[in-house]
């Protein structure tokens, strides 16, 4: 939990929410599920962060294409997080290494940092969902 | 005869893959489709354990599996076969039988 | 219930939502709008047809604060702003513009 209360122009106190993604979008429905809750979630004006770890990586992968598997790409929604006032995103550089991509592979602007960090991270947050 | 092995799970979270691999025979065949399309690319941690299932089996992934993801052919490891819908089928149909790796 | 547009009847959800979002044509505007007895004005096509564009590039249908920031970012101050969207949709821009445009329902409407 983090030490000082901090709160919204009106007195509410933002909470620190963290969303950890770590499925592959297409095989089970979490990636799409996560990101529903967190646009949802956007409204409440609290202090968000995204987190990609594991396949969870795979989720914003650039050029994802499935007209032929006859499923929705909502890939293109991540890049609509920033509108929503969710900027904070990170992702595990082991898990990206582990999977043959680079930061170049992402189709939004994030922070690439070792799961040390994200350790770290996680440590701070007032409420943390795990897709 | 032969058997069509199937594998839809991604080899990072579960371990279908594993086990399809300890299990098949020589001269069988592996498609990867849906998430399991993931242990084919390229760089991955996955690539020596698809190399060396290709000295004894054909390897193969659904393309329009690895396209919905975001992957091109070139990411793909050498000497895996891409193969679409109808492909899919013909494999099946030449296969004895299909043992699925849910 | 189904909607009748030019000459096809077209699919919708329970609240009015377009089934299927690539059926979509002005038509369907012109007809919902009849149906809530609003008359459609330029400048309600532009906020339909910038929220066609926004799902085109998003793939999703904007909650309303995130649709009057777009809307200011694009047109200016004068129009992205609450009061001028809800005195052109007064069931509420977010809900009602969408359904116009053949747009789901907003993610995190209720």
């Amino acid at each position: 939990m983090s030490e000082e209360e901090r709160t919204d122009d009106e007195g509410g106190v933002i909470k620190k929410f963290m969303y950890v993604n770590r499925r592959a979008p297409y095989g089970t429905v979490y990636a799409l599920e996560s990101l529903e809750v967190v646009l949802i979630g956007a409204a409440f004006d609290q202090d968000v962060s995204m987190v990609f770890i594991d396949d969870g990586v795979f989720e914003i992968k650039k050029g994802q294409d499935t007209a032929e598997i006859g499923m929705k790409n909502f890939s293109p929604t991540y890049r609509a997080l920033e509108m929503y006032d969710v900027e904070k995103l990170y992702v595990s550089q082991e898990s990206l290494a582990e999977r043959g991509l680079t930061e170049d592979d992402l189709l939004v602007d994030v922070e690439v940092m070792p799961d040390s960090r994200i350790a770290d991270l996680m440590d701070e947050q007032d409420v943390i969902f795990t897709f | 005869m032969s058997i069509l092995h199937t594998v839809n799970k991604s080899s990072f979270e579960k371990s279908s893959l594993d086990s399809c691999l300890r299990y098949a025979k020589d001269g069988s065949t592996l498609l990867l489709y849906e998430d399991g399309v993931y242990a084919a690319l390229k760089g991955a941690a996955s690539e020596e354990k698809i190399k060396s299932a290709m000295q004894n089996h054909k390897v193969c992934a659904l393309g329009p599996d690895l396209k919905a993801r975001g992957f091109s052919q070139d990411r793909v490891i050498d000497g895996v076969s891409l193969i679409d819908y109808a492909g899919f089928v013909d494999l099946a149909a030449e296969a004895e039988k299909v043992q699925a790796w849910v | 219930m189904p909607i009748e547009v030019s000459g096809k009847s077209l699919e919708t959800d329970e609240e009015g939502y377009l089934a299927n979002i690539n059926e979509w044509e002005p038509g369907v505007a012109e007809v919902m709008s009849k149906e809530d007895d609003l008359e459609l004005t330029s400048e309600h096509w532009d906020i339909i047809n910038f929220l066609r564009e926004y799902y085109e590039e998003y793939q999703i249908a904007p909650a309303v604060r995130v649709l009057t920031k777009a809307v200011g970012k694009r047109m200016g101050k004068e129009k992205g702003n609450s009061k001028y969207l809800y005195g052109l949709f007064p069931y509420g821009p977010g809900k009602q513009a969408c359904r116009y445009a053949g747009l789901p329902k907003p993610t995190g409407c209720v």
